[in-house]
């Protein structure tokens, strides 16, 4: 059997953006939270606040180089495999990258600079000024992206130039491509995804330390902040699952089928499954319990409305429905235990036993495996419920490959971002651990902050302060 | 201003840019093993720690903007060097990571893998960058349907291998130039030597280079003839040139780099004329060369994004501006270093 380049360039793109993607959503979930955690310290001047700034900016930085890293990666591979793809989505997701590059990769990295290594070289505005600076510079970087990736998903403002082979599509309306159906409400949901990961991080980290009696008062204050954060998110992203669910339904009746297992169009109510097997030969959801007429009720608010199955589709414009179902399922699941797990949390902290419940810290201790896999899961739903388009109705992700690279090329690639990811997560994780096991500065270990003062002194008298700033800080 | 012809002249911008300020970041790496013992490689690793990750955006941007702009151009280069995109991918992510985990452990054997890795993915990002430029001032075998119709190993031919060391002599001098800046006493005193064989090495490759490309690719100064004050930036890049010895002996290194930015941008405002209109060109046939026109993206597509770029790169101006000062100075080795 010869080697499929498609299959191959397929296998190549999940895995680098599948490890890549374990990087951005913390660095944008950590990123509001730090944001947070050094206003706080600017406000109050309580230097708890800054321990906390400056332990998450630490491992922030880890972080963010692995995303750099693994990011140009996913910019070239456009090219490098799917240039036919490329060819024909220039004209808009092309442009789409660029403003990515243009608007967000330079406010990162370059704030990313003084956020890292600025601490006594700039005031503590300035700094406050570069942390927010990068955290936004993150979620513009998701603004662009999730803006091409939903065009691929549901095309708009284009027509298309050309026959055959050397069609394209061509932009028409711009603003039609920035709010295509499925962008803004596809935005919200990949940004709640990540702040829910970047709570439950802090909190992991957190919880360690109260169970292992250790730098108490900053792990009780960081584990407070990102209980908040992740108990409104969770919540927020049932609400921003469920719209996203009914845009699906209305633009990629396909994939919504996929994602629910229905084979055959309803004559009334469709059910909807809590759990089940899809099987593609006999057509139907095997061993599987659904709650009649709730998913017509969840598309359209009526119970007994059909909901339009695979059925309505050739068999060669199917998604992979066991996959596309089992991820979306698994995603939806874990979204409910968010829920229910840090509203628990939430109600021990009233009763103010949280931080003495140590089975419930030892779940959050390994709960943010949850919301890494969740974020994956809800992009491989989304991915592959899109198949077999690479763009929905207009491209197919067969004809998308890279015509002049042999498979072979593609299988010694493979094999070597293999071999390079795993050695990379695992000095990921090692480096992490260390980090963590290090800790936090104590408060005592901190600079003083009349020497700060003096490095703002010297900022403002060097024209660097707050023209750039804008903040109102006062001079002391 | 015609659209094709702006958007050439962007990534003509975007390209200098990046050669200039991740010039000297890799040639920092190139140079990094000749650092003795730990403290000096961490000041070598330090002088560009805040700054390698923007200026390595300039090349993201570069090809963003090439996808944008020109996407038959972007999918016919990157699909048709695959190996070596490969090839350069692995090595900017190992500059990054070696960069980012090489002091994380104290251990010496952890040291000194990350500091060959980071030398080596330095040089190796650097010869491929020139063994490209190389190539497209040799042109490529692209066929009528604009796909690539070559080989790995032929696209390296002495030629464009010359280019890639020649590039590698270059970042070399610029990255050493750009430490001298950085430090002080004993260190600097060694790096001043560095400078002089560097700027040796970088001359003769460069004269060359020069002379290969005169005998064996004619056509890349065809263009000068329509645009007669372009020789005006081969006078410029000569004197710039000139000028680097002439203020490394007066003590002026601030200078020097200078001249050597100025040498950079030249070389890639010479590449730039001698390419155009081209974007590749096809060794098989003239006509079936990739240019601004039939490469190009929709006129539509190409003002929006000038609009994007009009409004964004004020911004990235003044953040550049901004990092460069914060950051100014001689190395200090902090808590915060890497």
């Amino acid at each position: 059997m010869g080697l499929d380049v498609v299959l191959l360039s397929r296998v190549q793109f999940a895995l680098t953006i599948m490890f890549h993607y374990i990087f951005p959503p913390l660095t944008i979930g950590l990123g509001i939270l730090m944001v947070f955690m050094e206003a706080m310290y600017h406000k109050t001047r309580d230097r708890q606040y800054e321990a906390m700034a400056r332990f998450w900016t630490k491992i922030f930085a880890v972080n963010f180089a692995l995303g750099v890293a693994s990011g140009i990666v996913m910019e070239f591979q456009f090219g490098t495999n799917w240039s036919t793809y490329s060819r024909f989505v220039g004209d808009i997701f092309g442009s789409a990258l660029a403003a990515e590059g243009i608007f967000a990769f330079f406010l990162e990295s370059g704030f990313l600079a003084v956020l890292v290594f600025g601490w006594d070289k700039v005031s503590p505005g300035m700094h406050l000024f570069s942390t927010i600076m990068v955290s936004l510079g993150s979620i513009f970087s998701a603004v662009w992206i999730v803006i091409a990736n939903s065009w691929q998903q549901t095309p708009a403002g284009y027509r298309i130039v050309g026959e055959g082979s050397a069609a394209r599509a061509e932009l028409t309306d711009f603003w039609a491509v920035v709010f295509n159906p499925s962008s803004m409400n596809r935005l919200g949901h990949v940004l709640i995804g990540a702040f829910i990961l970047g709570g439950f991080f802090v909190m992991s980290i957190a919880a360690y330390y109260i169970l292992r009696k250790r730098h108490l008062d900053f792990a009780k204050k960081s584990f407070t902040i990102a209980l908040v954060v992740a108990t409104v998110f969770s919540l927020l992203q049932l609400v921003s699952g469920h719209d996203q669910a009914q845009t699906v339904a209305a633009t990629q009746p396909a994939k919504m089928a996929a994602f629910e297992g229905i084979y055959r169009t309803t004559q009334d109510g469709a059910p909807l499954y809590l759990f089940g097997v899809p099987n593609n030969a006999k057509e139907r959801v095997g061993g599987g319990l659904g709650v009649p007429g709730l998913l017509s009720f969840l598309i359209s608010g009526d119970a007994s409305r059909p909901v339009p199955g695979l059925d309505r589709f050739p068999r060669e414009d199917w998604p992979p429905v066991p996959l596309t179902f089992q991820t979306y399922h698994a995603m939806v699941a874990l979204g409910f235990f968010f829920i229910a797990l840090t509203l628990l949390a939430a109600f021990f902290l009233w009763r103010r036993i949280l931080f003495e419940t140590r089975w419930l810290l030892w779940i959050f201790v390994f709960a943010v495996i949850g919301p890494y896999l969740a974020n994956q899961l809800g992009w491989l739903a989304a991915e592959f419920g899109r198949q077999p388009w690479i763009v929905y109705g207009l491209l197919r992700t067969s004809d998308g490959v890279s015509k002049s690279v042999p498979a072979s090329h593609v299988l010694g690639s493979i094999v070597l971002f293999s071999i390079v990811y795993l050695l990379l997560f695992l000095i990921w994780i090692y480096v992490m651990d260390r980090k963590i096991r290090q800790g936090p500065e104590e408060i005592a270990e901190l600079p003083p902050e009349k020497l700060r003062g003096k490095g703002f002194f010297l900022a403002a008298a060097g024209g660097r302060g707050e023209s750039m700033t804008g903040s109102s800080e006062p001079r002391k | 201003m015609d659209l094709n012809i702006f958007w050439f002249a962007v990534l003509g911008i975007l390209l200098a840019g990046y050669a200039i300020l991740d010039g000297f970041d890799l040639g920092v790496g190139i140079l990094h093993l000749l650092a003795r013992g730990d403290s000096e490689r961490r000041v070598f690793l330090n002088s560009i720690g805040p700054l390698w990750d923007g200026n390595e955006v300039w090349l993201v941007t570069f090809g963003g903007a090439l996808f944008a702009a020109f996407p038959h151009a972007y999918a016919t280069v990157f699909s048709g060097f695959y190996l070596a995109f490969m090839l350069l991918l692995f090595a900017l992510i190992f500059r990054a990571v070696s960069l980012e985990f090489r002091s994380k452990m104290e251990s010496p054997q952890w040291r000194s893998a990350w500091d060959t890795a980071f030398f080596v993915s330095s040089a190796v990002a650097t010869l491929l960058f020139g063994v490209a430029i190389g190539n497209s001032i040799r042109g490529i075998p692209i066929g009528p349907d604009k796909e690539f119709a070559g080989t790995f190993l032929g696209l390296l031919r002495p030629y464009p291998i010359l280019v890639g060391i020649f590039a590698v002599s270059l970042f070399a001098m610029h990255g050493s130039i750009y430490l001298y800046l950085k430090t002080e006493g004993d260190l600097q005193k060694r790096v001043r030597g560095w400078m002089w064989h560097a700027f040796g090495i970088f001359l003769v490759l460069y004269l060359l280079t020069t002379i290969f490309t005169l005998a064996a690719h004619p056509e890349a100064i065809a263009n000068f003839r329509n645009i007669p004050w372009a020789w005006i930036v081969v006078v410029l890049n000569v004197l710039a040139i000139a000028n680097i010895p002439r203020a490394i002996y007066m003590e002026r290194a601030g200078y020097a780099f200078l001249s050597s930015a100025a040498t950079i941008a030249a070389l890639v405002f010479l590449f730039g004329v001698g390419l155009f209109p081209n974007l590749v060109v096809s060794s098989l046939r003239p006509e079936w060369s990739l240019d601004i026109y039939n490469a190009a993206s929709s006129q539509k597509t190409l003002s929006i994004m000038r609009i994007i770029a009009f409004i964004g790169m004020p911004f990235v101006l003044a953040y550049t501006t901004v990092i460069y000062w914060v950051f100014r100075g001689k190395v200090e080795i902090g808590k915060f270093s890497y």
